[in-house]
């Protein structure tokens, strides 16, 4: 079955509309002659051959658990004399506390900066660049993450001083002093640029100001996270059955399984990770402004709620986003942009997270004097696409588009590999891209109709506009009551006995 | 550890680094080929049958420095219209699309004419040409298939399609599934031996909100053309490659047309595949398809050159956002025998956290969150610039950059760099160098860009060869020779409005 998906051949497209260009040439007057001679005398690109596709199978990783319930994946990939891994821990930002929104981000910056009571992280600076290695830590919504990279020749020095970081961590103060610094910068000049400004304000009105994945980190969150936070995070998210490594390079699988054993066999286990439930409500629908002055741009996000991906719906969605608003041939592209020409940017559609809904994000940017003229357009778009089904030319192009391009989801080894640590950690079937292929192949343009209907509403979605009001060529409130969001940067948590500000 | 222990250790694996590079080249040789074609396009082909797929890189040897004088932009506005079809490709009706695309640009020419004059410029007839100038636009507008270049590739697994023009040169790209080599090889042919620049002035006005964004709106991106615009007084790296917004906004058709026919050559180009493909096979078919492009001599270059710099130059922009510290110091074009030497500093400048700039300015004197500095801005194939970057932390003020800056560049110019760093710059350029061939896309830039700009792909090694050869006097002595304060422009953007006020507590929306 597997082999039979990522073999199969592309059929040919058939159509040869030549003839027909061809007798409408030959049916008007002499100055056609010469363009006439220009078709004859090369072929149309439907005439151009196209083989099938050599059989390809990819080869996927080894999966192998540990009696402690480490899940490890092995893949080798011997092109290049290079090896490297990432061990992905469950727990992320999505789960740290209210009051220290950053924990995450200072955690990750620190771990690996802070090095271990054996080597300090600049020692281990001096180390590594030395051989032009890195171990690096970072961390993200879900999970927080150790990865390295290095010549083979390195590779036992190098995963020494991994298994060091990923156990012995010392968060030094001086480390998380350096993070904060960074962090109270990038917040004071979080409103210096429009698109960090519209990213910003759109996750808050999708997901709400206080969700984890909407919130902000402020002066006093970033103020509350200590040393002794971040141990807590590692000594409690830290154990093998919430633990899955991935290894890519020169190795021989065996070999290296035999030493993944031996240096993980003995991690301990915990209970295992409980993901925290975050509801997801959606924006209040309505027009919210966030007043930029010195630009003469704005930035529109049209706002709402998506889907997962372990929803049926998400192939027809996937295909509906090609067609509305995807690549170069996607309508929001081709009539806001090449069209009308109100857009450089322009695109979007139903977002899909892999364990929470993703938001609905259709947007573009566009001269102050055009927003209201760039909203009406997003508008007509969303009702095109909402009153009729895509005709089957658009819905060939997009399926071709996802099929013939489906090669690219698998055609290195770390990307197959990153595929399976994905669908690992989010309980995902392992064939989940074969399954995706053969969903799409049975999208129907009735399904894509169907999908458009069901997930997008207008009147629910919430309409930012990040941007300079008084060079627009019609007020915002055309479109109905406008909310002014206050993008003033906070310096003292808001008290909580004066509720009702917030939204 | 002890510092000699390390010392050693580099060395050895450098010494291993190095063996491996030497056998990269040869196994490179064994599976890349160039020809160059009649016409005098260049065809470099690697091949990596890793999976059934392939990336290209077209690259024009032309950039916004070509662009014609009162026609900044010129070299991106074209680059936009490559997407837009051919004869056959992007119309329902070539011929009569033709007549209404004279028609449109005879009246937008007429138009601009009376924009244009000083004396006797007669607003009803601007009025009317405008009128009329709408009405032509509408017309050949409804010959046009909307985006069907893009489309088609798109439709046939075209993956990752995008385009780039810098101040050097102009690039096309994208991948595709391995059994469509022939029909890219038809597509980006056809694009090249007879584009039809249709929707060009809505293009334009796609350009602009182009330049909107990147630029207009952006605190860091008007400092770049502030910044480059005070640093050169005479080369066309002082212009804005998206072009000022004058001389955008009356670009024509007409212009664009012979910007391509001067440009747009085969000795001019150069084309890098790299993938599951075999060397015969792309030969065969870039003979059959490139092979159509007419042969005309190579464009002759630039004449001006920047003249030597007098004095300090520095500009202040009063900006409502945060500070930002830029300065940059002449330095000569990539054909300069010192020109790995530059890599040498900027690498240990500003490579990772074992770098000067981070240790000195961000860890130690805790006075930014950001410090670089960097070699090849805004270009490599004319006299460029050596800048350094910071952004401060929040409290400290670019003064301080600044006399940090002068502080570690002073240092490169009074004491030898340790071998340690020297060691460190080398390795890594190698295993760069390695990390860099396992992807089809990456390499094929690489090998375009190498054998376009040296006649030679083999140079991306033998760059790193000569990186090798850098010396802690070397190092000195360039120092020595551009960081001076004549050769110098800095731009601070400084904050003139207080960020708003703090919403007091309780304040929401």
């Amino acid at each position: 079955m597997r082999e039979r998906i990522y073999t199969r051949n592309i059929p040919d497209p058939t159509s040869t509309p030549n003839s027909r260009v061809l007798a409408k040439c030959l049916l008007i007057g002499w100055i056609i002659v010469s363009a006439c001679g220009l078709l004859l005398a090369q072929q149309g690109w439907q005439q151009v051959p196209i083989p099938p596709l050599s059989s390809f199978k990819p080869q996927e990783p080894t999966r192998i658990q540990l009696p402690n319930g480490m899940v490890i994946f092995l893949q080798e990939d011997h092109e290049l004399p290079l090896i490297s891994a990432t061990t992905l821990i469950k727990g992320g930002s999505s789960s740290e506390p209210a009051q220290k929104v950053g924990l995450i981000s200072i955690y990750a910056s620190t771990w690996r900066t802070s090095g271990t009571e054996k080597k300090t992280g600049d020692q281990l600076d001096d180390e590594l660049e030395s051989i032009a290695a890195k171990i690096e830590t970072g961390g993200g919504v879900d999970t927080t993450s150790i990865n390295f990279n290095c010549l083979k020749q390195n590779f036992d020095q190098v995963f020494a001083d991994y298994l060091d970081v990923l156990e012995h961590p010392v968060f030094l103060e001086e480390k998380i002093a350096l993070t904060k610094r960074r962090l109270e910068t990038a917040i004071a000049r979080r409103n210096d640029e429009i698109d960090s400004i519209a990213n910003r304000e759109a996750a808050k009105l999708g997901y709400g100001k206080d969700s984890p994945y909407g919130r902000e980190i402020e002066y006093w969150t970033v103020a509350a996270v200590t040393r002794q936070d971040l141990l807590d995070w590692h000594t409690r998210h830290f154990a093998a059955n919430n633990i899955i490594f991935g290894i890519v390079g020169d190795f021989d699988s065996k070999q290296m399984e035999s030493r993944l054993r031996q240096a993980f066999g003995s991690l301990p286990k915990a209970t295992p990770y409980d993901p925290p439930k975050i509801p997801v409500v959606g924006p209040k629908p309505g027009v919210y402004l966030a007043e930029k002055t010195d630009v003469n741009q704005s930035e529109i996000a049209m706002i709402g709620v998506g889907i997962r991906r372990d929803n049926p719906d998400y192939f027809a969605v996937r295909v509906m986003n090609e067609i509305f608003g995807g690549g170069f041939s996607s309508r929001l592209f081709k009539n806001l942009r090449s069209k009308q020409a109100l857009a450089y940017s322009v695109g979007g559609g139903i977002g899909a997270g892999y364990n929470h809904p993703g938001l609905i994000d259709i947007s573009m940017g566009t001269k102050s004097g055009s927003t209201a003229k760039a909203i009406a357009g997003l508008y007509q778009q969303i009702q095109d696409l909402l009153k009729n089904p895509p005709d089957e030319t658009e819905l060939k192009q997009a399926k071709d588009s996802i099929l013939n391009g489906f090669i690219f989801a698998y055609d290195s080894p770390d990307k197959i590999l990153g595929e399976q640590l994905t669908y690992e950690l989010y309980g995902y079937p392992k064939d989940f891209l074969e399954r995706f292929r053969g969903a799409v192949e049975k999208v129907t343009s009735a399904d894509v109709h169907r999908v458009a209907r069901k997930y997008i509403d207008q009147s629910k979605l919430a309409v930012l506009v990040v941007g300079n009001p008084k060079d627009f060529d019609k007020p915002l409130e055309e479109f109905g009551p406008v909310t002014k969001l206050d993008i003033s940067i906070p310096t003292a948590p808001p008290r909580p006995v004066a509720a009702g500000g917030g939204r | 550890m002890s510092r000699v222990v390390r010392f050693s250790l580099s060395l050895l694996t450098a010494l291993i680094a190095s063996a491996l590079v030497a056998q990269d080249v040869s196994s490179f040789e064994k599976k890349t080929h160039v020809k160059t074609l009649a016409n005098g396009l260049a065809i470099v082909v690697c091949e990596r049958h890793e999976a059934p797929v392939f990336s290209f890189y077209t690259h024009v040897d032309a950039g916004s420095a070509q662009d014609p004088k009162g026609e900044t932009g010129m070299a991106h506005m074209f680059e936009h219209m490559a997407f837009k079809g051919t004869p056959t490709i992007g119309t329902t009706d070539y011929a009569a699309e033709q007549v209404a695309l004279q028609r449109e640009e005879a009246t937008y020419l007429t138009l601009q004419r009376e924009r244009l004059k000083r004396v006797g410029r007669d607003p009803k007839k601007i009025e009317q040409l405008e009128k009329e100038f709408v009405q032509a636009q509408e017309k050949a507008d409804k010959y046009v298939k909307k985006n069907e270049f893009s489309e088609i590739v798109e439709g046939q697994g075209g993956q990752d399609m995008n385009a780039a023009t810098g101040e050097d040169e102009t690039s096309y790209f994208y991948s595709m599934p391995a059994n469509r080599l022939q029909l890219w090889a038809y597509l980006e042919s056809e694009r090249f031996l007879h584009p039809v620049l249709r929707e060009f002035y809505q293009e334009r006005d796609v350009v602009f909100e182009e330049r909107r964004m990147r630029t207009d709106s952006s605190p860091i991106g008007r400092m770049i053309e502030q910044f480059l615009a005070t640093a050169y007084v005479a080369h066309p790296y002082r212009n804005p490659n998206v072009g000022w917004p004058s001389d955008l906004e009356s670009l024509t058709r007409t212009d664009a047309q012979r910007f391509f026919d001067t440009y747009y050559v085969a000795s001019n180009m150069t084309i890098a595949v790299v993938g599951d493909v075999k060397p015969d096979e792309v030969f065969t078919l870039a003979e059959k398809y490139f092979g159509r492009l007419p042969a005309k001599p190579k464009p002759e270059d630039l004449h001006t050159t920047e003249p030597l710099q007098v004095d300090e130059r520095s500009i202040t922009i009063p900006e409502p956002s945060q500070p930002i510290y830029l300065e940059g110091y002449h330095r000569p074009d990539y054909r300069d025998p010192d020109d790995a030497v530059y890599d040498g500093i900027s690498d240990i400048l500003s490579d990772g956290r074992t770098s000067r700039l981070y240790r000195s300015l961000v860890r130690d004197k805790k006075i930014a969150v950001t410090a670089v500095g960097f070699t090849d801005f805004p270009g490599v194939k004319y006299p460029t610039l050596f800048g350094f970057y910071a952004i401060p932390v929040q409290g400290h003020t670019t003064a301080e950059l600044q006399t940090a800056f002068r502080e570690e560049i002073e240092r490169l110019k009074t004491r030898d760099v340790n071998d340690v760093e020297l060691e460190m710059v080398k390795t890594r350029a190698k295993a760069n160098l390695i990390r860099g061939l396992g992807e089809n896309n990456g390499l094929a830039a690489q090998l375009a860009i190498y054998q376009a700009r040296y006649g030679d792909w083999r140079e991306l090694f033998y760059n790193i060869d000569r990186l090798q050869k850098v010396t802690k006097e070397d190092i000195r002595r360039v120092a020595n020779k551009i960081f001076t304060p004549t050769n110098r422009t800095v731009a601070v953007v400084q904050t003139v409005k207080p960020a708003a006020p703090p919403s007091g507590p309780g304040g929401g929306q």
